[in-house]
């Protein structure tokens, strides 16, 4: 198989892991069931390897200047260990990537979509004055989840770091299992969780402390089959689905994260027009009514009328029902309209729903 | 290692057939299950239906991807395997016993030429 191998990816061959490969890199799709994993997350707590992700360090006087410039948020309101969901775009409001902003004292961290890495960085390297020092540390980091509501219990037994301090959407740079780590209090599951993000060479003993610690909560290995449950359980956008080049952050309903008041930044402009203008279809969340599983790319029709098509879909495992987004056109937007989605030559019968479709229950 | 039985014939659509006199019950293999995916729910046909060779005659619906059934035989249905709409996920546990999905009456027995031993099979899947 084509691809860069993880540093874990000896622990998931001996895990027994049906191995794929995913923007250019070897990564576990599910370990034994997509439904069974999606269900531990839900219920104590799972451990996902998204070493494929991008990290890319921003250096320099005036590196929070740049990444504002070049990023949808308001990069200059993070205080040092805060992080920040974000986005950025090119001149005409399309999305390059969606990202998290992470400041340091004297450094910004960007982690991006695996895919997106390189035309990412090519971006920045574009857009930085002289005195911006970028550095790609992809290669050299790994990043582990740990996500469910018993997370923190198991990853307090490996440091000294209070993880009650650490808020949502903040981080500590500390010791984990004896590694120097990054603990993020971020996710894509829509559980308590947190991210860690450690130096290659410790990513396998890091593992086996965590797993070692998470016995009691029957902690698992969790794959990107079951990722793409959890996060679609969330309505969490996935780049290449659900947001990609052709689409504004506006429609896509990253308007809150989207801060035209902050002052000049890449797509501001379009942006400006895009909300003058009024927008022409919405990224929504529905239901199936019945037994069918929209999937990419399905067509949906009110009538004779197509009005619009699903980016992402799944069967929901924690709502037993088949679950989707899509782009609809803008009439059609509003929960509990009713349409039909054209799953496999056949109308099925759907409406709009409030997202998210999960909500944890503490 | 995907479990491939001796005393069953197989497609290379990889479904499995076992012959009893004139019926054929049909599944999916252990392989094509561990391919799929956890199985979410299943379309099957009626008692009574025709089913044609090489035609689909339902599909299946697992949490990543979708897949057509196609008739490794032609016939009659005679038994659709109920249980597998409360617990589809049978056809992960057992695809060779519980997990079948229906029983025909064969109209064409020399279509039996055509299907593939279990050495045969396993080389498809190797």
């Amino acid at each position: 198989m084509e691809g860069v191998k993880t540093a874990l990816y000896e622990k998931h061959v001996a895990a027994g892991a049906k191995l794929v490969p995913f923007a250019g890199h070897i990564m576990p799709i599910q370990y034994h069931s997509i439904n069974a994993e999606h269900e531990r997350v839900r219920t104590t707590v799972g451990v996902f390897d998204v070493s494929h992700m991008g990290e890319i360090w921003v250096k320099g006087d005036r590196a929070i200047d740049f990444v504002n410039k070049v990023t949808v948020n308001n990069a200059t309101k993070l205080q040092v260990n805060q992080a920040q969901y974000s986005a950025m775009l090119y001149e005409d409001g399309g999305i390059i990537d969606d990202l998290i902003v992470y400041r340091f004292p004297d450094r910004i961290m960007l982690v991006v979509n695996a895919a997106n890495r390189e035309k990412d960085f090519e971006w920045l390297q574009k857009h930085a004055p002289g005195d911006v020092i970028l550095d790609d540390a992809s290669d050299r980091m790994s990043l582990l989840a740990v996500q469910g509501r018993h997370a923190k219990d198991v990853i307090q037994k490996l440091t000294d770091t209070n993880l009650d301090e650490i808020k949502f959407y903040w981080f500590r740079d500390g010791i984990v299992a004896g590694h120097r780590t990054i603990i993020s209090s971020t996710g894509y599951t829509g559980e308590a969780g947190f991210e860690l993000y450690v130096d290659n060479e410790n990513a396998a003993s890091l593992w086996d402390a965590i797993f070692e610690a998470g016995k009691e909560f029957d902690i698992e290995p969790v794959g990107l089959g079951a990722r793409d449950t959890l996060r679609l359980e969330m309505k969490f956008a996935l780049y290449g689905n659900d947001i990609d080049k052709t689409t504004n952050p506006i429609e896509a309903g990253l308007g809150w994260i989207t801060k035209v008041n902050k002052g000049e930044f890449v797509g501001r402009d379009a942006i400006l027009e895009v909300k003058s203008k009024g927008l022409t279809r919405k990224l929504i969340g529905f239901e199936i009514e019945g037994k069918a599983i929209p999937r990419h790319e399905y067509k949906c029709f009110q009538g004779d009328a197509e009005i619009g098509h699903v980016t992402s879909g799944c069967w929901s495992p924690s709502l037993d029902k088949g679950i989707g987004m899509a782009y609809l056109e803008t009439e059609f937007a509003q929960v509990g309209t009713r349409f039909e989605v054209e799953i496999r030559n056949k109308r099925v019968a759907a409406h709009v729903v409030e997202t998210p479709f999960y909500n944890r229950p503490y | 290692m995907a479990n491939v039985p001796q005393e069953l014939k197989y497609t290379e659509d990889h479904e499995w057939v076992r012959v009893e006199g004139d019926t054929a019950t049909f599944g999916i293999t252990d392989y094509a299950q561990g391919e799929l995916g956890d199985v979410v729910f299943l379309e099957l046909p009626d008692e009574g239906d025709d089913v044609k060779q090489h035609e689909t005659f339902g599909s299946i619906e697992a949490v990543k991807t979708v897949a057509d059934l196609f008739a490794p035989l032609s016939g009659e249905v005679l038994a659709v395997n109920g249980s597998l709409e409360d617990e589809p996920e049978t056809i992960n546990k057992d695809p060779y016993n519980a997990g079948w999905l229906v029983k025909i009456k064969m109209s064409k027995t020399d279509e039996l030429d055509g299907l593939m031993d279990a050495e045969a099979y396993n080389q498809h899947i190797s």
